[in-house]
């Protein structure tokens, strides 16, 4: 294990944790608001294919990222008005988003760019560099460790800065502000907070709202970043797997970021340790490290190790008496 | 709020209307990429209908669906909503491939079809069983565990596949051939038997399996005090558990009969097509039995020609897919996200719309 693996490990699984934490706060926000999201893997996707579309007709980042954006806000929206203004099961109209985001980004990308699914390449100009280029040897005069933390933390791009921002960022939101407030009493009682006087159906439509810009960053992350096209089912399960780590850090940003950082390390994990023997145990399938974040989840839900208890009205449509 | 539907439009007129709202939408997304709506359907419904092998290949499909459809619909009935079909028939599928490997050369096909059957089953029921165990008694929600199972399910499929079944020196991802008494007859070979000529074609006797499935399903909701007790606790737990049904016990129920129905699809796909255990035999039908369940109202009569339909898209998409260029089989992917959006999660948007509509035309009773 020398510095540049670590280094290398260090990064990549900050790198792919970016879209999941991305993920999880979108899937926070609208859960914490009463709203059951399992639709975070479609919004992604869809985003991802509006990301890689723009992208490649206008050859503008800001309007890639803003096409991501509002696709992704829109399909939120569809998830209210099916399931927040009328009284729509949650987890069918989630189910929905998937499989049309699953379909119909495959026959616009082929209709529209004719290669099977995928969108052009995107030019570096329109792809988001890293921050700081070359700066991977830039805390190497800091003893041992100097080159690791270089590689691992000054070699991203602003996204995934911005999305590790967003945690304590939504931390404050949720737990620091008036708004945060009632954001979590709507997922608890709406019924007192109908009472109060605030409007629930608002609340679930502006959380439904901050969970679409984060699906679209997500989902443009993963093109504008990750890779450099959209290519058919590129997210690959990771809308599931930040439902998961949602669940995982028990409905709150910090826990999410922890359960995130693990899954991404796992990820990271997988691809580096085909056919490399461990010590004590040996080869370990890299399938088992691929279903490790499911897995602990279904532990965690099952009350073996602590208990995570979801919002208490989620899933519940709300229906204002008269 | 508005007049609830009179039954037989609740029953007909209300799906039949979610479902054109969603053929419109398709139709809007066909001529937004260029092509004509009305052609493509027409040469969806010649694809799927038009000749024998066409009709049969839709048979195919739908019986796959019938299974995964039934599934959802049971757990319904249940108050459950079991996301997991597409995990639970993976395993199903596994449990029948595993028994075909290891039994296939020593057992007749009269004993080796139903131990595969039954194997297909129990994998499939105990995949579900353990998701409902965890609802039941450790407060789980069963939509997510669900959800996290079918990733599990298809972490193991792949890594027995790649680990274990896979022969040596082959690189497809697949076990060896089962032996023949594994092999469920093809439609064209049964019906030969009576002599009547069909085409060639992955139809194959779990068809029957399939329709037996569907009365049986019936008979058991509607027909026994076991069904009787389970649509009790789906339709209200705390009255149930007041008169002495224990909503646990019929959690783990209604997950274990959903479960044996989804474990069924390996007899469609693996006994009677592939002969051997390959890694995308579901590919995406326990989802499409969501959208099969909610189109036929949870009812095996709805989930039969609901089956149909989809087994007519997919047959049909296909052909299409070969026939006009830029058309992508993945529309057959969309439209059936639009009939879960629009028969599922939309119903009560668009129910209050025909329930106006009726009152717009004179001679309706309501109620």
């Amino acid at each position: 294990m020398d510095e540049a693996f670590l280094g290398a490990m260090l990064a990549s699984t900050l790198r792919l944790a970016t879209p999941l934490i991305l993920c999880a706060l979108a899937g926070l926000f609208s859960e914490r608001s009463g709203v059951v999201d399992i639709g975070l893997e479609g919004k992604m996707l869809f985003a991802a294919f509006a990301a890689g579309a723009a992208g490649a007709l206008t050859g503008s980042t800001s309007l890639a990222l803003l096409a991501a954006m509002v696709v992704a806000v829109l399909l939120s929206w569809m998830h209210g008005l099916a399931c927040v203004s009328f009284r729509g099961d949650q987890v069918v109209s989630g189910v929905a988003i998937n499989l049309i985001a699953a379909g119909m980004t495959v026959v616009l990308g082929i209709a529209w760019f004719a290669q099977g699914g995928q969108t052009p390449p995107l030019s570096n100009l329109v792809r988001i560099q890293p921050l700081f280029p070359g700066a991977g040897n830039g805390l190497a005069f800091i003893p041992l460790v100097g080159r690791v933390l270089g590689e691992g933390f000054l070699t991203h791009s602003a996204l995934v800065y911005f999305a590790y921002a967003l945690v304590p960022a939504s931390w404050w939101l949720l737990y620091q502000t008036r708004f945060g407030l009632r954001l979590r009493a709507v997922g608890e009682n709406p019924q007192m907070v109908d009472a109060a006087g605030v409007s629930v159906l608002r609340l679930r439509y502006t959380a439904l709202t901050l969970n679409g810009m984060l699906c679209g960053l997500a989902g443009s992350y993963l093109v504008l970043a990750q890779s450099a096209n959209f290519s058919a089912n590129m997210t690959a399960g990771r809308g599931f797997m930040a439902l998961a780590a949602l669940i995982f850090g028990r409905w709150n940003p910090f826990g999410a970021l922890w359960a995130c950082l693990l899954f991404g390390f796992l990820d990271a994990a997988a691809i580096r340790m085909q056919g490399v023997a461990l010590p004590l145990v040996g080869e370990v399938p890299v399938q088992f490290i691929q279903a490790l974040p499911y897995v602990l989840t279904v532990v965690l839900l099952a009350g073996f190790i602590g208990k995570a208890v979801a919002p208490k009205a989620s899933g519940r449509p709300y229906i204002k008496e008269r | 709020m508005n007049a609830p539907l009179p039954r037989w439009a609740d029953l007909v007129l209300l799906p039949a209307v979610c479902l054109l709202v969603a053929l419109l939408v398709a139709a809007a997304v066909v001529a937004l990429v260029g092509q004509s709506p009305l052609e493509v359907m027409m040469a969806l419904v010649h694809g799927a209908f038009g000749t024998l092998r066409g009709l049969s290949y839709t048979l195919y499909y739908a019986t796959t669906f019938i299974f995964t459809g039934l599934a959802v619909a049971v757990a319904f009935h249940g108050g459950l909503f079991n996301i997991g079909g597409e995990g639970q028939a993976v395993m199903g599928g596994l449990g029948t491939g595993l028994a075909a490997l290891y039994l296939s050369a020593s057992l007749p096909a009269w004993a080796m079809l139903p131990v595969m059957l039954l194997a297909g089953m129990l994998f499939g029921m105990l995949w579900a069983a353990v998701p409902a165990y965890l609802q039941a008694y450790r407060g789980s929600h069963v939509v997510i565990t669900t959800i996290m199972f079918n990733f599990i399910a298809s972490s193991i499929l792949v890594y027995l596949l790649v680990n274990h079944l896979r022969p040596k020196g082959n690189m497809a991802l697949e076990s060896a051939l089962f032996a023949d008494s594994a092999k469920l007859p093809g439609m064209q070979q049964a019906l030969a038997w009576i002599g009547v000529e069909w085409p060639n074609s992955p139809l194959n006797l779990s068809l029957l399996l399939a329709l037996l499935a569907c009365v049986a399903v019936y008979f058991f909701l509607w027909r026994s005090r076991a069904g009787y007790r389970l649509r009790a606790v789906g339709s209200s737990p705390s009255a149930a558990e007041y008169a002495g049904i224990s909503s646990k016990h019929q959690t783990l129920i209604a997950m274990a009969v959903s479960g044996a129905l989804a474990g069924m699809v390996g007899m469609n796909e693996i006994a009677g097509v592939s002969g051997k255990l390959i890694l995308e035999f579901v590919g995406g039908a326990g989802f499409t039995g969501i959208a099969v369940a909610l189109m036929g109202r949870n009812h095996p009569l709805g989930i039969l020609f609901s089956s149909l339909l989809f087994g007519a898209l997919f047959q049909g998409g296909a052909e299409v897919a070969f026939d006009v260029p830029g058309f992508s089989r993945d529309m057959v992917v969309m439209l059936q996200g639009l009939i879960v959006l629009f028969s599922g999660a939309m119903t009560y948007v668009i129910a209050p719309m025909v329930s106006a509509a009726l009152r717009l035309v004179p001679g309706v009773r309501h109620g």
